[in-house]
């Protein structure tokens, strides 16, 4: 049910952008209006998401210790698992940023005749999580190439490394095949696999599709059907100068391609998406497990009713006398 | 009870979940596999909310008309007051890889038993209730209202997970369901709906000082069956001491250790330990209790238990504390007593009266770990001990949930129990350290009536332990936690029979040698140590020279394991 | 609004923000100008009226030529075939030098204009020679 109804609703935006553009001549609307609205929300909406989290408090200091924590000097200490200092805390979360460390740990588990429970390393997801990632931010930046006058030289060396096996022209890009790999690979187990099938909802299907017809339009504009690139370098120039364009002849693909970008970025701060920002806020990661060392304040703690010791002494006093505890009051 | 047999048990387990999916699927609250509910005279006793008699079997749960407010205002503040909740209600992308991590879903294949499910409950009513998506959108965005039916679903699957955290460390995220099922148990609790089980002993806790509500006297006589005891076995006599003012260190240990064996023979390490170093320390009976089951019901009500512990150090004098051997009684000490209750400034940066160890790790809170104060000892050489008194044990160790990912103390427990035993063996990887599997009962489900939850639960832990049993005949599981102590016995006799089950100090005081001690036969149970009652008689008249003969076995033993 | 980790998260958001918008920052410091390739060569200029198109429509050279000229040399070099019959069915000589660059004797301002505006590098110059260029022909 969600698969189908996340697929057709990315079939209908492309239609839309289609008919949009195709039928009814509205480049600018499709290629200005929508993409500053789709900007606008997304780094509006990502902000205000990021700073709802950040009004709440962290009460507690409770990292996940995924490792032996600091001890005594002739313990071996797992300084990026179990962080003591803020310098290991940056260390552990770059891992989890930018290596999926946790996720690395992957098993899976299967209940054998025996009965016995086997655990078997399981690092496809990491894998294709990973190659999604990346390939996902190198494609991202080497588009920049469309919205800098001066093309930096970083993005001109991302461009070349992603194309460094110089097959075909335009070049093949690695990066193009990863994605589409990783996407295919991340939606078909989600598919397959009994478990992942059962817990998913359309909100895990439709950013997939999402990404993958940005990805397909994007592959098709570059190998097979060819689109007017200087022209769409105008349109991306004018709308960064706020002095948008809409050269002629670009094709209806880039429209439909920018549509659906568009339609992600203004997805991206209401969805599961923003895990993008909150994987820097997850307390149980960024926080060092070193309570017992330095005070951690919870801003909103209060004095709560208790039983004194006076209270228990005047309930157990005669009981304490017989057995010859010591009280306070005699 | 219907607890079925282990065969009948595992035949059950289907991993792959049926469909309609779990939104279409009603919950069944099934006999076994849930707790009786709390009791009106517990509920009132700590003034939590709607006290009244009820049965979580039956139709009416007896909560008042508003109760659906009630839950969604509950959700609205805490969403405000722990960031914890809310960006792990907003980032979860149902990757999968929780799914196959939990011991409940491993042990009875129920699919709401994944963590992300488990989270999922109370994430379609966060949707439903606080984001625009899920109020137009409904069931396409996740999002379902918040019923009856859905509130007693939150109620059987919050009180089967056990916030032992082994999917937090799986998650790219570290989305912890345990924080997501404790916040869980805050909003049951707002209608009086946790079981008798813990707010039973949470309102012991409150009034008595422990969990068992054990009054001074009983706590006295505890320990006095053990003096005796001790001093039967062993030739020793230990005096502790109670609610002493003055003395240099507070002790602190779980109340089980008090009453039920397993327990008690860590308890009687403990002692035996305590007293072989003369120790300047006491015991309370006020703070009596080093676990907090009031972590099982709310933040708030694991403060107002926590308290006693600086107080009553406070009141007695005492310079520092040392805290026994418990699973979530650490996790609390560690990563929130300071916290609430915080800080003592009354108190020393601990240091150890034997080793001159200075414990800066702790120098905030103040309160060490009795097994890092026993590897500082053994490290420093101040422990007489001869480990081949254990030869006859072939020993494993379960990382506690809690001390494991709550902590970080994993190598000092096996340090100590590798210099007190010969032949140790640990788990697979996969079911040990960072990555334990609970005992099946931890967070407060160690009941009675829920056997049939609990053995499921326990399966992952029990046939790792199995494992081992069969490669190494491992036929001792160590453990450094009250609940363990008491769940791992009756798991071990229901999947691996023939495993027993004991605390780390327990097996410490087995090996230790005491000063003048008699010719010691039998462990801390009244066993007899298989090797050591041989000579019994041969050597009744050379009693004098017993002292150094223990040294000799050890060598003896040593030579016959090496053989092997 | 009180903020936690405000000091941090903001920093955060900044970056991210600033990364975000910097094509906007630079683009309104430093627009560029749009590319204006010529085609105004001598030997552009010496044709007659009629004869003055590429050996395929324009269209399809401003969207296709790199794919265009990568079969071009396929056929030329892998397959020893130097003759092109184009879409009007006229035969056209296979050569970068003798047939585009004949026209197109402005490589700065013909070529290099969008290539640079791009920022893409064709590697056709690593083996065929630069054309040389008339002192302010162009």
């Amino acid at each position: 049910m969600g698969l189908g109804f996340s697929l057709v609703a990315v079939l209908t935006l492309v239609l839309i952008a289609l008919g949009g553009v195709g039928g009814a001549n509205l480049q600018y609307l499709f290629g200005v209006i929508i993409p500053y609205a789709a900007i606008a929300t997304f780094i509006v909406g990502f902000t205000l998401k990021v700073l709802g989290w950040a009004k709440v408090p962290v009460p507690f200091r409770i990292p996940t210790t995924s490792g032996q924590m600091k001890s005594f000097p002739w313990i071996n200490h797992d300084k990026f698992d179990n962080p003591d200092t803020t310098g290991q805390v940056v260390g552990r979360m770059l891992l989890e940023v930018l290596l999926f460390r946790s996720l690395f740990r992957n098993t899976k588990t299967e209940l054998r005749d025996g009965p016995r429970l086997a655990y078997g390393s399981d690092k496809w997801l990491w894998l294709a999580g990973l190659a999604f990632h990346w390939s996902f931010l190198v494609i991202v930046l080497r588009h920049l190439r469309f919205f800098f006058a001066d093309v930096p030289v970083l993005v001109q060396a991302i461009e070349g490394l992603d194309g460094f096996l110089q097959v075909g022209a335009p070049l093949l890009y690695i990066t193009d095949v990863v994605i589409i790999s990783a996407v295919t690979y991340l939606f078909i187990r989600r598919v397959i696999i009994p478990q992942v099938r059962y817990i998913s909802l359309p909100a895990d299907y439709f950013p997939l599709f999402l990404i993958l017809g940005i990805a397909i339009t994007g592959v098709l504009m570059r190998y097979f059907i060819r689109i007017h690139v200087v022209g769409i370098k105008e349109l991306a120039m004018g709308l960064v100068t706020l002095k948008p364009v809409v050269p002629e002849g670009i094709g209806v693909l880039f429209y439909i391609h920018m549509f659906i970008v568009s339609t992600l970025r203004m997805y991206f701060p209401f969805s599961k998406l923003m895990h993008m920002g909150g994987v820097f806020l997850s307390p149980t990661r960024n926080l060092a497990n070193n309570n017992r060392r330095q005070r951690h304040e919870n801003p909103w703690n209060y004095d709560v009713k208790v039983h004194t010791y006076e209270a228990y002494e005047d309930e157990f006093r005669e009981k304490m006398k017989e057995s010859g505890l010591p009280v306070e009051k005699e | 009870m219907g607890t079925p047999k282990p065969e009948e048990l595992i035949q059950k387990i289907d991993l792959t979940p049926q469909w309609p999916g779990w939104m279409d699927t009603p919950t069944e609250i099934k006999p076994g596999n849930f707790c009786w509910g709390a009791k009106a005279k517990d509920l009132d006793g700590i003034g939590f909310p709607n006290p009244r008699e009820w049965n979580p079997g039956e139709e009416d749960w007896k909560l008042p008309e508003n109760w659906k407010e009630i839950v969604i205002e509950g959700l609205r503040e805490r969403l405000e007051k722990y960031r914890t909740l809310k960006v792990f209600m907003d980032i979860c992308v149902r990757c999968g890889a929780c799914a196959d991590k939990c011991h409940f879903f491993l042990g009875s294949g129920d699919p709401k038993n994944m963590p992300v499910l488990r989270a999922e409950l109370l994430r379609s009513i966060y949707r439903r209730e606080f984001t625009t998506a899920g109020k137009i959108l409904g069931k396409f965005a996740g999002a379902r209202e918040l019923t009856m039916d859905v509130f007693k679903e939150m109620w059987y699957y919050f009180f089967q997970c056990t916030e032992c955290r082994r999917c937090s460390v799986f998650c790219p995220f570290g989305i912890d369901t345990a924080e997501i099922t404790i916040i869980g148990r805050e909003l049951l609790n707002l209608l009086g709906c946790n079981i008798a089980w813990i707010t039973g002993p949470v309102n012991n806790c409150y009034h008595k000082g422990n969990h068992l509500g054990l009054e001074p006297h009983a706590i006295m006589s505890s320990l006095e069956y053990m003096i005796d005891d001790i001093e039967e076995y062993t030739g020793v006599k230990v005096e502790p001491t109670f609610n002493r003012k003055g003395a240099e260190i507070l002790f602190i240990t779980p109340s089980g250790d008090l009453f039920a064996d397993p327990g008690t023979f860590t308890c009687m390490g403990y002692l035996l330990m305590f007293h072989e170093l003369g120790l300047d320390y006491t015991w309370s009976t006020y703070a009596s209790e080093g676990g907090n089951f009031g972590f099982f019901t709310t933040n708030e009500m694991a403060k107002r238990l926590n308290y006693k512990m600086y107080a009553e150090a406070k009141r007695l004098g005492v310079k520092w504390i040392i805290g026994g051997e418990c699973g979530h009684m650490w996790r609390v000490l560690n990563q929130y007593m300071d916290t609430w209750n915080g800080p003592a400034d009354f108190l020393e940066v601990p240091v150890s009266p034997i080793t001159g160890t200075r414990f800066d790790n702790a120098k905030q809170l103040k309160m060490i770990h009795a097994v890092e104060f026993t590897a500082d000892l053994i490290k420093n050489n101040k422990l007489k001990l001869d480990p081949s008194r254990n030869d006859h044990l072939t020993v494993t160790y379960h990382d506690s949930c809690n001390t494991a990912r709550g902590m970080g103390f994993m190598d000092e427990p096996r340090y100590v129990i590798n210099s007190v035993c010969n032949n140790f063996f640990d788990m697979p990887e996969n079911t040990i350290r960072e990555q334990t599997f609970c005992c099946g009962s931890g967070s407060g489900l160690n009941a009675s009536e829920n056997m049939d939850l609990r053995m499921k639960g326990g399966l992952p832990r029990a046939n790792a332990v199995k494992y081992v049993n069969e490669k190494h005949g491992v036929n001792l599981l160590a453990n450094i936690c009250a609940i363990d102590r008491a769940a791992l016995t009756s798991s071990m006799d229901y999947w691996v029979p023939g495993v027993a089950v004991a605390g780390v100090h327990e097996l410490v005081a087995n090996a230790m040698v005491f000063k003048g001690q008699g010719k010691r036969t039998v462990d801390l149970r009244g066993e007899d140590i298989p090797g050591m009652e041989e000579e019994e008689e041969a050597e009744e008249a050379a009693e004098s020279i017993a002292v150094q003969e223990p040294q000799e076995e050890a060598a003896g033993a040593a030579g016959e394991e090496g053989s092997e | 609004m009180k903020l936690y980790d405000g000091g941090k998260i903001i920093t955060g958001l900044v970056i991210f923000v600033g990364l975000m918008l910097s094509p906007f920052i630079l683009g309104m410091a430093k627009p560029g100008e749009k590319p204006d390739p010529k085609t105004d060569t001598p030997e552009i200029q010496e044709m007659e009226e009629k004869d003055r198109k590429c050996v395929e429509p324009k269209e399809f050279m401003r969207t296709s030529h790199m794919v265009f000229i990568d079969s071009w040399r396929d056929q030329a070099l892998r397959d020893g075939d130097r003759v092109y019959e184009n879409s009007e069915g006229k035969e056209i000589d296979i050569s970068l030098q003798n047939t585009c660059m004949k026209c197109h004797s402005n490589k700065k301002k013909f070529c290099d204009e969008c290539h640079n505006y791009m920022a893409v590098k064709p590697y056709c110059w690593d083996c065929h020679i630069v054309p040389e260029e008339k002192e302010g022909g162009v």
